[in-house]
C-alpha cells in the first residue's frame, strides 16, 4: 500500500476562488457552444438546370426549413437558371444520356426531341399536382431560404441580376458557399 | 368522429404532394398556439411518413394521431410551444 496522501495540497495547487474562476469560464463556454448547437443549419449547392435536377435542391430546402434549419442554396452554372425568372418557367428535359427514359438515345437526339420529353413531364407534374419549380422557390422563400447567384457564373452566363426573384442574394462566391458549408450540419451538392 | 381532443384549425392539402403537406402544415402551425391542434387532411400516400418524421425531427410540435382513411389521410399536430 502506497503511503502517499494524494489529497494533501502541493505549493502548486490553485486556490478556491481559482477554482471557482475556472469552472465559471467553463460553465461560459459550454453555454455558448450549445447554443450554436441549437441552431440547424444546411447549405446546398445546386448546379444543373434540367426540369428534373430543379426540384431536389428545392424540395430539400423547403422540407429543412419545415425542420426549422436555416438554410443556403448556392447557385452556380446551369443552377442558376432555377432562380432566373424567364428561365426557371421553361426548364427542360431531355432524354439524351438518360437510359431511364422510354425514348431511345438515336431518336431523343433529334431536333424538337427534348421539347418533346419536356412536355411529356409538365404533363405528368400537372397530373400530379406536383409543384412548380417557380411555387417550391416561392414558397422557399417565403419560408425564409437564402438562395445565392454565384457571382463568378452570373458574369460567364451574362445574366442580368435583375432578370433573378425578388429575395435571391448575389455578389457571393465559392469562399461564401464554403463558410456556409463549414457551418452547416448537412451539405449537399446536386 | 372518435377523438378525444378538440381541432383547433384544419388544414387541407388533399391533391397536394411531396413537399407541400409539410411545408404548409408548418406554415399554417406557425401562426397557432400553444396547446393548439391542427387537422392536416392530405391525399399523398407518403404523408404518413413525412408528417410523422417532420414531428419528430422539429421542436415545438407533436404528433398526436394519423388515422388513413379510404380516400384521405388525416394527421393531428399539437403545437407545443
Amino acid at each position: 500500500m502506497s503511503t502517499d496522501t494524494p489529497d494533501a495540497p502541493a505549493d502548486d495547487t490553485p486556490s478556491r476562488a481559482e477554482l471557482a474562476a475556472r469552472v465559471d469560464e467553463l460553465e461560459e463556454s459550454l453555454a455558448e457552444a450549445t447554443a450554436q448547437d441549437d441552431e440547424k443549419k444546411m447549405s446546398i449547392i445546386a448546379t444543373k438546370g434540367t426540369l428534373d435536377m430543379a426540384y431536389p435542391p428545392l424540395i430539400l430546402a423547403s422540407t429543412a426549413a419545415a425542420f426549422g434549419y436555416d438554410v443556403t442554396v448556392f447557385h452556380t452554372f446551369w443552377g442558376l437558371d432555377i432562380l432566373h425568372k424567364e428561365r426557371s418557367k421553361n426548364l427542360k428535359l431531355s432524354s439524351v444520356g438518360n437510359p431511364n427514359m422510354p425514348v431511345p438515345n438515336a431518336i431523343a437526339a433529334l431536333p424538337g426531341m427534348d421539347r418533346v420529353t419536356t412536355k411529356m413531364m409538365e404533363r405528368r407534374i400537372d397530373d400530379n399536382d406536383t409543384a412548380t419549380i417557380e411555387e417550391l422557390l416561392e414558397t422557399s422563400l417565403d419560408m425564409g431560404v437564402e438562395f445565392q447567384a454565384c457571382q463568378m457564373t452570373i458574369d460567364l452566363m451574362d445574366y442580368d441580376e435583375e432578370e433573378f426573384y425578388d429575395g435571391v442574394t448575389t455578389g457571393v462566391g465559392a469562399a461564401t458557399a464554403l463558410q456556409d458549408m463549414v457551418d452547416a450540419d448537412i451539405q449537399l451538392l446536386v | 368522429m372518435s377523438t378525444e381532443f378538440n381541432v383547433t384549425e384544419t388544414l387541407d392539402v388533399k391533391g397536394a404532394s411531396c413537399p407541400m403537406p409539410v411545408v404548409k402544415t408548418k406554415s399554417t402551425i406557425d401562426d397557432l398556439g400553444e396547446g393548439d391542434i391542427l387537422e392536416v387532411l392530405a391525399t399523398d400516400a407518403g404523408s404518413m411518413s413525412d408528417i410523422d418524421g417532420w414531428t419528430a425531427g422539429t421542436q415545438g410540435v407533436e404528433l398526436v394521431e394519423q388515422e388513413e382513411g379510404k380516400d384521405v389521410y388525416k394527421h393531428y399536430v399539437r403545437k407545443t410551444e
